[in-house]
């Protein structure tokens, strides 16, 4: 295709908290200059910058990139920022994959934050500002009414039970508890999960993510420098990304095809014929516990409506046939909403050098899947990193 | 990135705050807003206005949509053929909700729902509140038609309809 | 047919109102925490130094925007400065005419990159110009809060 090899060659990331003394710049400094470290890089050698950061409304900064510029190292750079919502954080490794495959930059750097505290009386409140401002929110429609609206579509059509759903939360929360940047690691029972007070039912307080403050970055380099930087460098072997409509009454809530697409972009591009026996790790989004089910069945990685019963059989557990997860996702680690996705790049990352701690996949993982989804529920995000 | 790593982030609570342990800084945005309602929907609020919902047919993949919209993201094409529908139809997802869009909790929880009204296209859904039932007899499935304010209450708003009630 | 013309009855378009229905509560985060912890408790306006590009830092940052490096060493800039560049502002954020006009003023600090956009007082207008030397007028103690409105404004420098 004419485009060039591009590596993982670094990574950094904040502790995840539910408030941060940090400002946005702060946070994005402190993930960008750990990563630069991680791969022994100066701002001298970025050739130019790429941010994502979901939603301006968390933090009253609209121009949120060029406010957090400076913090991630955008000072006299080439600097763009993105947005695709929750989908943000994988599409930051896609955007600045861009920049140095197609030859413009050699050396990249890739940050994504997220400051969602200072939003009151609660961050969920800003989400008010991307629904149907005629015709949706004089209803009072927000994020815990449209989601459970999927779940209970999606679980019903499959014959899911909540105690089905809810072995995410525990295997995730359990996986955090080896994640240093961890909000929410614990060791939980299913039952925990379906006792947990009904927020919007189907959906249980435990089924979901929680908002926090945070940052992630990561380092891309073309194929020669990333060899001179390092000897283990994670190659960015596929790329996919997908929007379905904005009207998402009128969208397959079951099934979420927009991210199927996704992942069959990416897997092309990497020459995958067999998803479920050639990705040896797995970092889906996981806002929610069903989620992380329903995008393992997108992303081809299991069959429809098979997602629960392979959970169950614990196929997904870390050192199962497939991991899933085993960073703790957003429902262990918390959910700073790009920094979040972001983190799970950065997950496989560390996975495939063999650098993930306590969270380790045994086997010597080569290839690893990270996904996001977000926006209006509409985009799809993918990456497949190989070493 | 073992769990030993010490990451930077500093946790500080809401008491902090408040107790003044960390300074802060309040500021309440004055956005206020005018949307133009455009073409489409500026009509169908007229309809609803006048107790009716009108959708709208594209011409090239005949999809009859509803909210209306002057071209069919389909397709593309521009689309000017208003159709009226029912004002009932079925509840294709629903959910039972105890959260306001600010978290704050409800005591009696509202019920969301995306609703197949009659005359519009397979799969077409429109988006409104179930009412006059107990949450535990709500499914998927279920017959509903609209219940309108009075017509001398009508402003030409979505909640011109007040919810819609098992038929 | 572009859609435009296709409205036939303008009398039928209608606007729909709303707001923005959420408030906000900043930190000032780590460096900032200190700046205004010493302009609240002390009147005194610190700076950070970045020993590799040689250039000190109002208001003080965790890290140099240039070369990246952490940022430790705090150092007291004083009161005074001089006017860089100013306008005199004549309505309000809403539009509305003030009671009497206010003066803006990019200060910069002696010896400092950058500086503090603040008002300047106890001036005339006729008199105000680029380069004229000020210094800071601190609210009492009592009323400093830990904000860039603890200082009330910058007046021509006192001899």
């Amino acid at each position: 295709m004419g485009m060039r090899k591009v590596a993982v060659v670094g990574a950094g990331m904040t502790r995840f908290v539910r408030r941060a003394l940090e400002t946005p710049k702060e946070l994005a400094y402190e993930a960008a200059k750990m990563a630069l470290d991680s791969c022994e890089l100066t701002l001298k050698d970025v050739d130019g910058v790429v941010v994502g950061s979901a939603v301006d409304a968390f933090d009253g900064f609209h121009m949120k990139g060029e406010y957090l510029s400076d913090g991630a190292g955008g000072w006299r750079k080439p600097f763009i920022r993105h947005s695709v919502g929750g989908a943000t954080g994988v599409f930051s490794c896609i955007h600045g994959w861009m920049h140095v495959a197609s030859g413009l930059f050699d050396v990249c750097l890739v940050v994504a934050e997220e400051k969602m505290s200072s939003c009151q009386p609660h961050p969920q409140g800003a989400f008010l500002t991307v629904y149907d401002s005629i015709l949706e929110r004089p209803l009072g429609l927000n994020l815990t009414w449209i989601v459970p609206q999927e779940m209970n579509l999606y679980m019903s059509y499959y014959g899911y039970s909540s105690e089905d759903v809810a072995r995410v939360a525990v295997k995730n929360k359990r996986n955090a508890l080896g994640h240093p940047a961890a909000m929410m690691g614990e060791e939980l029972s299913v039952q925990d999960v379906v006792n947990s007070e009904v927020i919007s039912w189907p959906l249980h307080r435990l089924d979901i993510s929680g908002v926090a403050d945070g940052a992630t970055a990561i380092v891309l380099a073309s194929e020669g420098v990333a060899k001179r930087i390092t000897n283990k460098p994670a190659w960015i072997a596929g790329a996919g990304y997908n929007l379905d409509t904005w009207y998402w009454t009128s969208r397959d809530l079951v099934y979420p095809v927009y991210v199927e697409k996704a992942a069959r972009m990416a897997y092309e591009m990497a020459g995958i014929r067999e998803p479920q026996k050639e990705i040896h790790v797995a970092e889906p989004y996981d806002p929610f516990t069903f989620k992380e089910l329903q995008n393992l069945e997108a992303l081809l990685l299991a069959d429809r409506g098979k997602a629960a019963q392979l959970l169950a059989d614990g196929v997904f557990d870390r050192n199962g046939r497939m991991p899933v997860t085993p960073s703790g996702g957003l429902l262990g680690v918390g959910n700073p909403i790009s920094a979040a996705a972001l983190m799970k790049v950065a997950e496989i990352f560390w996975q495939l050098r063999g650098e993930a701690g306590k969270r380790q996949v045994p086997g010597s993982p080569k290839i690893g899947l990270a996904q996001a989804w977000g926006d209006m529920m509409q985009a799809g995000t993918v990456v497949i990193l190989k070493n | 990135m073992e769990k030993s790593v010490q990451l930077k982030g500093t946790a500080i609570r809401e008491s902090d705050i408040k107790e003044g342990k960390v300074l802060s800084i309040e500021w309440v945005p004055k956005a206020q807003y005018a949307w133009d309602t455009g073409v489409a929907i500026g009509h169908f609020l007229e309809e609803l206005k006048g107790g009716k919902i009108i959708g709208m047919k594209c011409p090239r993949c005949r999809r009859i949509a509803v909210p209306p919209r002057m071209f069919c993201e389909l397709c593309y094409e521009p689309n000017w053929e208003w159709v009226y529908l029912q004002d009932w139809g079925v509840v294709r997802s629903f959910c039972i909700s105890y959260l306001r869009w600010d978290a704050s909790r409800m005591k009696e929880p509202f019920i969301p729902s995306v609703i197949e009204l009659e005359g519009a296209s397979e799969g077409m859904g429109f988006f409104h509140l179930i009412g006059e039932i107990d949450p535990q007899e709500m499914k998927a499935g279920l017959k509903v038609k609209a219940v309108w304010k009075d017509v001398k209450d009508r402003v030409g708003a979505i909640t011109d309809i007040q919810y819609f009630k098992p038929a | 047919m572009p859609l435009l013309e296709r409205i036939s009855r303008n009398t039928q378009l209608k606007a729909w109102e709303g707001e923005f229905p959420v408030q906000y509560l900043y930190t000032f985060g780590v460096a900032g925490e200190r700046f205004f912890r010493e302009i609240k408790e002390n009147a005194k306006i610190w700076g950070v130094r970045c020993p590799q590009c040689q250039i000190t830092v109002v208001p003080p940052s965790l890290y140099c925007e240039r070369c990246f490096e952490r940022l430790e060493e705090w150092v007291e800039v004083g009161h005074q400065g001089e006017i860089h560049t100013y306008t005199i502002c004549y309505r309000e954020m809403d539009g509305f005419p003030k009671d009497s006009p206010t003066i803006l003023a990019l200060i910069k600090i002696s010896g400092v990159e950058g500086g503090l956009v603040h008002r300047v007082g106890e001036v005339d207008l006729k008199d105000i110009k680029i380069g004229m030397k000020v210094e800071a007028v601190f609210k009492p103690k009592a009323q400093r809060k830990g904000s860039i409105l603890d200082i009330l404004y910058f007046r021509p420098a006192q001899k």
